[in-house]
């Protein structure tokens, strides 16, 4: 497929070999930027698509000026600028001067929510969000009592109608499905039950974005370009006709909703990973369901392993499992032993050693928790076959860390 | 009853709380008792969750600075209660 730039752009990048990230991550088989990636079962974030790659070294020498800059190379920095937001509205479905980009994904989650509360500021503060939301929306938002999920992580829509209903309420978010368990949430009952409210609705679609098609609800909705194998990048579309304004003195970038333009080279590969990818989304997550039926069904048949989410309303790609009695960080070990990256939500994987507040909030196991997030395809061509790999040592590496921790008989 | 077993697993982190009252339940009768008290915070989801998983029945109670956990080992019990389960 034809890329953003002008293919003697992409051409002249493709000649690095002596820079700072050259030799270091040198692979045995030579040049690791046509190396495929192998063993990721943790893509969030995972590698980049390969064209995307290409694009942002490409654009790191072509669309490096500051946009807002006069002379030539600020205009082509510009331009480009535009071409890659067109790109990302469609993606979002909105008009390029709805979106704006910013540093990342739970920055463009802060500064949505920040604009919905200020131009209401005169209703109230309050935020309504369940208790699986990403931890920047419950601490931004101060939300103190959360709407409560089911034991699948789906949110409560009943009580959610009721807390949207209740005065002082400035907005509510809802994610559209929950990127640590796979869970869809019910989000166009959510959407009808604030409008009914007269509450504005931010829709956080990060972690579906590229997997999922868009619900096509929310005043607000924001995306992470990671998610659809660009790098970690913030989008935030403000649909017309919202009531939404930062306090303070105007912002300078962004529509006036960032202190600072994104450096365009980011951009440009976001909007690369997106278009390379469009075409294929669909078969991609009808394809990555099927592997994850697999992860489920496997991880069922070790003894006391919970698996963890709704098993049929859910994002294509993310499955979580909890092992009784095992430890998260040991399990996360043995399997990259095996050359198998996953992710885990336990405690004792977490900086702040506190257990995920999805999975406390679903009243699962904590403890022994692995996170499987598959990569696109076309991002990690050996998908299948590391699934299939995570599969068949699933069960002797339980046993290894029950082993190890003397528990297994327990 | 009278007298149940005491774990005490305060100053302890996920997943030990919960290994210990597993393993102090393992030597248990149906029906008997075991108490744990542990301050982790993973222990307030995986002592119920590990509960709900094995059959036993649980209360919990907050003792100041630390969570006291009484759990009743599953099994049919003298009075009839329970069900039997394997674990």
């Amino acid at each position: 497929m034809k890329t953003l730039l002008h293919p003697t752009w992409v051409g002249h990048a493709g000649g690095y070999r002596s820079g700072v990230a050259h030799g270091t991550f040198d692979s045995p088989r030579g040049d690791p930027s046509t190396d495929t990636p192998r063993g990721v079962l943790d893509a969030a974030p995972g590698p980049l698509h390969p064209a995307a790659g290409q694009t942002l070294a490409a654009a790191s020498r072509v669309s490096w000026a500051d946009p807002v800059r006069l002379h030539a190379p600020g205009r082509r920095s510009r331009a480009l600028l535009d071409t890659a937001r067109a790109v990302l509205a469609e993606a979002l479905e909105v008009r390029p001067e709805d979106l704006s980009v910013h540093p990342t994904a739970e920055d463009a989650l802060a500064v949505g929510l920040d604009g919905l509360r200020h131009a209401r500021r005169r209703v109230g503060q309050r935020v309504v969000a369940s208790a699986v939301e990403r931890s920047v929306v419950l601490l931004r938002g101060d939300v103190e009592d959360p709407v409560p999920v089911g034991p699948t992580g789906r949110v409560d829509v009943a009580s959610f109608t009721a807390q949207v209903a209740e005065p002082g309420v400035a907005a509510a978010v809802s994610q559209t499905a929950n990127g640590e368990v796979g869970t869809h949430q019910p989000v166009l009952d959510l959407a009808r039950a604030a409008a009914d409210a007269g509450v504005p609705l931010l829709v956080d679609a990060t972690a579906s974005l590229g997997r999922d098609p868009l619900p096509g609800v929310g005043d607000v909705v924001v995306a992470d370009a990671a998610a659809f194998g660009g790098p970690p990048l913030g989008l935030l579309a403000v649909r017309p006709g919202t009531r939404w304004g930062l306090p303070g003195p105007r912002r300078e970038a962004e529509h006036g909703r960032a202190l600072a333009t994104p450096w365009v080279p980011s951009v440009l590969a976001a909007a690369e990973a997106w278009r390379q990818g469009t075409a294929s989304h669909r078969t991609d997550a009808e394809r990555a369901r099927v592997l994850v039926s697999r992860v489920r069904t496997a991880a069922a048949a070790v003894r006391d392993v919970e698996v963890v989410g709704d098993p049929d309303a859910r994002l294509p790609h993310v499955v979580t499992f909890s092992v009784l009695l095992a430890d998260g960080e040991v399990l996360v070990e043995e399997l990259a032993r095996r050359g198998l990256a996953v992710g885990s939500g336990s405690a004792c994987t977490s900086s702040a050693l506190r257990p995920s507040h999805v999975l406390a909030a679903m009243g699962v196991l904590t403890h022994g928790n692995v996170r499987v997030t598959l990569p696109l395809e076309s991002v990690c061509p050996d998908r299948e076959e590391d699934v299939d790999r995570l599969c068949a040592v699933l069960a002797e590496v339980v046993a290894a860390v029950r082993e190890r921790l003397g528990t297994a008989d327990l | 009853m009278s007298n149940p077993e005491v774990v005490d697993a305060r100053g302890t982190r996920c997943p030990v709380p919960v290994v210990r009252v597993a393993r102090a339940a393992r030597s248990l009768a149906p029906g008997e008792v075991v108490v744990l008290l542990a301050d982790d915070e993973a222990a307030r989801s995986d002592v119920p969750a590990w509960a709900r998983m094995r059959g036993h029945g649980l209360t919990v109670e907050d003792d100041g600075t630390w969570t006291r956990y009484t759990v009743r080992v599953a099994g049919t019990t003298s009075d009839g209660s329970g069900e039997a389960r394997s674990t």
